[in-house]
């Protein structure tokens, strides 16, 4: 394995620390392995959901395929509905927290007032304190007006993300002074400017952030168990949750059905745009 | 039975919650009806039509089921519905919410509906087994209706293939014993392929404890909800059966087992004899590729097994006109035939011994004798475990029987620490 | 002056909207729960009075408390510095040109995407005694039947790596990201210097990559303290509490006893748990940034 020993050639800008020969084939089946375990799950997932129920637990080659676990699952809960509520409550937040993270973002990146680091200091509280820790107190609150059992009751603890107002600040932080100034010089007001200059530069973070608010949401489970009773307002995790436990206990083929099902939406969307998003972190300087 | 103290709620914790205004018609009475079923499945077509079948014969009462979701989520709708000031007029709660449902004042019983000798007759033609925790301090509180029992099932083919005779399950403790034994089959290395018996012990291990508690001569809790008495002897007694089947002679896996998957390992003849609930039988039926037997819990020093499942309440928020049309309904609903149809059709034990006399009950069981079973334990069943604080008080039960499952306490000890939790938080209550 | 008045004004306008919801659902609730810790719970006929630290008495006697502290380190302790150890691994293993590198990013990525009520229920089967996934190839090797679950010894340690799992390839992008985002000349300079690889790392690449470790950081502790929803479907808390975290049990005790004073103590002993770790890592942090 002389490869691995020799220099790389000084000529192409390649990364002299980049494994080479028996290091790199050592290195991918280290990262190849790793990654089979952390996909074993859904690979479990998927040879539950297309198989009939007797080969949950065991693994056959010759096991027949079926569709019956996804109409069986569809049928046995309202999943369209779940799917709905879902969809509205991840773009609510979303929607919310980009702009009320954008306005406070662009306040603490580039305004100059008094009571700034106080305010910033109370933000970054919400990163530690975060909403799952005041269940019982939030729950009080929104029982209060009203609000139990609908999908803004699910939303609003979660509308100001300290996490994404810090994450615009700090892109907010990048944008050069000059461009700022310029455009003020033309005579726009402070929206102008923030709508016109901040926002354009910070798309990636947008999109970062974006990934990673939709994934989280869609995905939470404690805060909506505890607001919503009804299918009207329940989302997928907690449909999912109400499905799965049974009394006759665990039917695997179904849940995983149900899961892949569930999931997709986001499964596919990532599989797509998985380059963008690893890039959009990257440029969203989130490192 | 389901996973109930997954949100398993008592008193609520709102002050006021949005509930849909339940508008009261001038003329007809109207029944706002919580149901704690997922919307969409079978139960609710059925009550549906009983709910129109019952409307025809009473125009002046409209009936309107709402589909509430799980138990957990049911009460604590109703709960929070009833201290905004509209809650339904009738519910199927858990029947072992009733200490909960009394100490937040929100049912009334139904003895003041109780006039003629006709409905005494009524009251009375219940299991004892389900009143039991429909009555505390003389008065009926609730009425059973969605009910449910822990029985024994059993692979047939597992039984011959241990030289036993696949027709006959055992009927006493020490039978169940040594047919484990026999049923219990290791490898070469001694590890076990499959084993004599399970009782399942995740999430909440009293409600299957209560059977061999029960079969050891004790009572848990006083009728008045308000003492336990999880250290007697006979409780002590049971535990130590339990954790001896899985420690001492290795027939039943050891540490906790898990409710969800009990059943499976039962299909995967990783376990010839399961405890769990009557609720599982269409589940079985359906998913065991052999033949299985279903038979009442065996016998201690006597047979015995908790009921579980719910009951109907009445909201003491109600007008009394509303009160009257709902007892209406519950007696309509609870008729013999009725009962029998809904057991038929939903697999839930039927609730008064009348309704197995019924034609329909007849059919019903011709064609399938195993739903018999439920009803040939309950003259010895009792009430399933429920005391004020009834969430903390089974708690600490719990706690202590998986201490003793997975070896970190004795037996005694467990049930000693379980007792003096359950004694704190209730002496507030006498 | 007026300048810096008209500023204040704007900067707080634009600030308002998103601190008025922070106040209403983080500083408010933060505040009620403290206060509310020294009253009793309101029952039918005895309304909520002023108990002074009983709640708090009641809090140190209680043994389940102490469990769920003791579990929540543990699992703190399992979680946080493996799933980072692992992130940043795998960043680095994706950074290379090792073969199949989009589909092994995917493989590390898909558990961020998956719902973890939904994954429990798997991880649940792949746990499950004498036919559950693990057990058929631990059986392969002949090793004897473990009740995962099932144990006191090792429920704990089986929910803290569902937990790794989850959270580590949602860190690796963080690290991916910011390993990108090093100038390649730091490599070819330390490659003309003869620097080994490790020492590359060491002396580069890990102090270049310390604001992602910190923020990284930041995000596993509270995950350490939020992630509780495979105790739902896999342990509900047992065997006996043995997996009962501070979260689960908060929960308990507000939504299943329903003694929401009693909950608002134990909610305000993971408040203040998460600001002692915030001041220090912010000490931390402080530190490391003069030492550069």
């Amino acid at each position: 394995m002389s490869a691995a020993t020799q220099p790389a050639p000084a000529a192409t800008r390649t990364d002299p620390y980049a494994p080479k020969g028996l290091a790199l084939t050592l290195e991918s089946t280290g990262a190849i392995l790793l990654a089979l375990i952390w996909v074993l799950p859904l690979a479990y997932a998927v040879w539950a959901a297309f198989h009939p129920a007797e080969y949950t637990t065991r693994f056959v080659l010759t096991a027949p395929l079926t569709l019956d676990n996804f109409t069986r699952a569809w049928a046995a809960a309202p999943f369209a509905r779940y799917f709905l509520n879902t969809f509205i409550l991840v773009t609510l937040i979303l929607a919310f927290q980009i702009v009320l993270g954008t306005l406070a973002a662009y306040a603490l990146a580039r305004q100059d007032f008094w009571g700034r680091d106080v305010a910033f200091v109370l933000i970054l509280a919400q990163l530690m304190i975060m909403p799952d820790a005041l269940i019982v107190e939030n729950y009080r609150t929104l029982a209060k007006v009203n609000l139990i059992d609908t999908i803004p009751a699910i939303a609003l603890p979660y509308i100001a993300s300290a996490f994404g107002i810090f994450l615009l600040r700090q892109t907010f932080k990048t944008v050069p002074k000059e461009l700022d100034d310029a455009a003020r010089v033309e005579g726009a007001s402070p929206l102008q400017v923030l709508m016109k200059v901040y926002v354009p530069l910070a798309k990636p973070t947008y999109v970062a952030y974006g990934l990673v608010s939709v994934s989280y949401h869609w995905n939470n489970f404690l805060w909506p168990l505890l607001v919503t009773n009804s299918v009207e307002s329940r989302p997928l995790t907690v449909g999912l949750q109400v499905f799965s436990s049974a009394d006759q206990g665990i039917d695997w083929a179904v849940i995983c059905a149900a899961t892949l099902m569930t999931s997709a939406p986001l499964l596919v969307g990532f599989l797509l745009f998985q380059r963008q998003f690893v890039q959009s972190f990257m440029r969203a300087g989130i490192k | 039975m389901d996973r109930r103290e997954f949100l398993g709620g008592t008193a609520a914790l709102a002050g006021a919650t949005a509930l849909p205004g339940i508008a009261r018609a001038q003329g007809a009475t109207e029944l706002s009806f919580f149901y704690p079923v997922a919307v969409g499945g079978p139960i609710t077509k059925l009550i549906d039509a009983y709910a129109a079948g019952f409307e025809k014969e009473n125009p002046s009462i409209k009936l309107k089921p709402i589909y509430a979701g799980t138990y957990q989520e049911t009460i604590v709708k109703a709960l929070t519905a009833h201290k905004s000031g509209t809650p339904p007029v009738l519910s199927v709660l858990l029947s072992t919410d009733m200490y909960t449902l009394i100490d937040e004042e929100a049912i009334v019983p139904f003895d003041d509906f109780i006039k003629t000798d006709e409905d005494k007759k009524w009251l009375s033609s219940f299991f004892p087994g389900f009143m039991e925790n429909s009555q505390t301090g003389g008065k009926t509180w609730g009425i059973p209706f969605q009910r449910s029992t822990v029985v024994l099932y059993w692979n047939k083919e597992l039984f011959k293939e241990a030289g036993l005779d696949p027709e006959r399950p055992p009927k006493t403790w020490a039978e169940q014993l040594e047919f484990a034994q026999k049923l219990t089959k290791r490898d070469a290395a001694g590890n076990v392929t499959q084993w004599g018996i399970q009782i399942p012990s995740s999430g909440f291990p009293y409600w299957l404890f209560q059977g061999l508690s029960t079969q050891a001569g004790a009572i848990l809790a006083n009728p008045a909800g308000d003492k336990t008495d999880y250290a007697n002897p006979g409780v002590v007694e049971a535990l130590q059966y339990w954790v001896d089947l899985a420690q001492k002679h290795k027939v039943h896996p050891p540490g906790i087992v898990e409710w969800g998957t009990t059943p499976r390992d039962f299909f995967e003849r990783k376990v010839a004899m399961m405890w769990t609930t009557t609720g599982n039988l269409t589940n079985v039926r359906a998913n065991a590729k052999f033949p299985f037997g279903v038979a009442v819990l065996p016998a201690g020093k006597k047979p015995g097994s908790p009921t579980g499942g719910g009951n109907f309440y009445l909201s003491k928020k109600a007008t009394k006109a509303e009160q009257e049309a709902a007892f209406k309904f519950v007696r309509w609903i609870t008729t013999p035939e009725r009962a029998a149809q809904w057991s038929a059709e939903t697999g839930y034990v039927a609730v008064t011994p009348a309704s197995y006399e019924t034609e329909a009950m007849k059919k019903y069981v011709a064609d399938f004798p195993q739903a018999l079973v439920a009803r040939d334990q309950l003259p010895s069943a009792v009430a399933e475990l429920s005391t004020h604080e009834n969430q903390r008080v089974t708690k600490a039960l719990n706690d202590g029987l998986q201490a003793a499952l997975t070896g970190t306490k004795t037996p005694q000890k467990a049930m000693e620490d379980a007792q003096a939790e359950a004694e704190r938080i209730l002496k507030a209550y006498r | 002056m007026t300048n810096r008045a008209t500023a204040t004004i704007h900067g707080w306008l634009l600030l308002l909207p998103a601190m008025a919801c922070l106040a209403l659902f983080t500083h408010w609730p933060a505040v009620a729960s403290f206060i509310e810790s020294f009253y009793s719970t309101p029952k039918a006929r005895r309304p909520a009075r002023f108990i002074g630290l009983e709640n708090y008495q009641q809090m140190l006697a209680d043994p389940i408390f102490w469990k769920a502290m003791s579990n929540n380190l543990w699992f703190a302790l399992g979680t946080i510095p493996t799933s980072i150890a692992l992130a940043l691994l795998m960043a680095v293993w994706v950074n290379d040109k090792i073969a199949g590198r989009t589909l092994v990013r995917m493989a590390f990525f898909t558990p961020t995407i998956l719902p973890m009520i939904a994954v429990a229920n798997i991880w649940l089967f792949f746990y499950t005694p004498q036919y559950g996934l693990l057990e058929q190839i631990t059986g392969l090797f002949g090793a004897r039947s473990t009740n995962w679950l099932g144990s006191q010894d090792t429920a704990l340690y089986a929910i803290t790596i569902v937990a790794i799992w989850k959270e580590a390839g949602f860190f690796m992008i963080f690290y991916l990201a910011a390993l990108q985002a090093i100038p390649p000349s730091l490599g070819e300079a330390a490659a003309i210097e003869g620097a080994s690889r490790w020492t590359f790392f060491r002396r580069i690449q890990f102090p270049l990559l310390m604001p992602t470790t910190l923020f990284v950081l930041i995000n596993a502790v509270i995950n350490a303290f939020r992630m509780v929803d495979h105790v739902f479907v896999m342990t509900r808390g047992g065997p006996d509490n043995a997996t009962t975290l501070l979260l689960f049990y908060i929960y308990q005790v507000g939504f299943g006893f329903w003694d929401t004073a009693y909950a608002a103590t134990l909610t305000c002993v993971l408040l203040a748990l998460l600001a002692l770790v915030a001041f220090v890592q912010y000490g931390w942090l402080e530190r490391r940034t003069h030492y550069q």
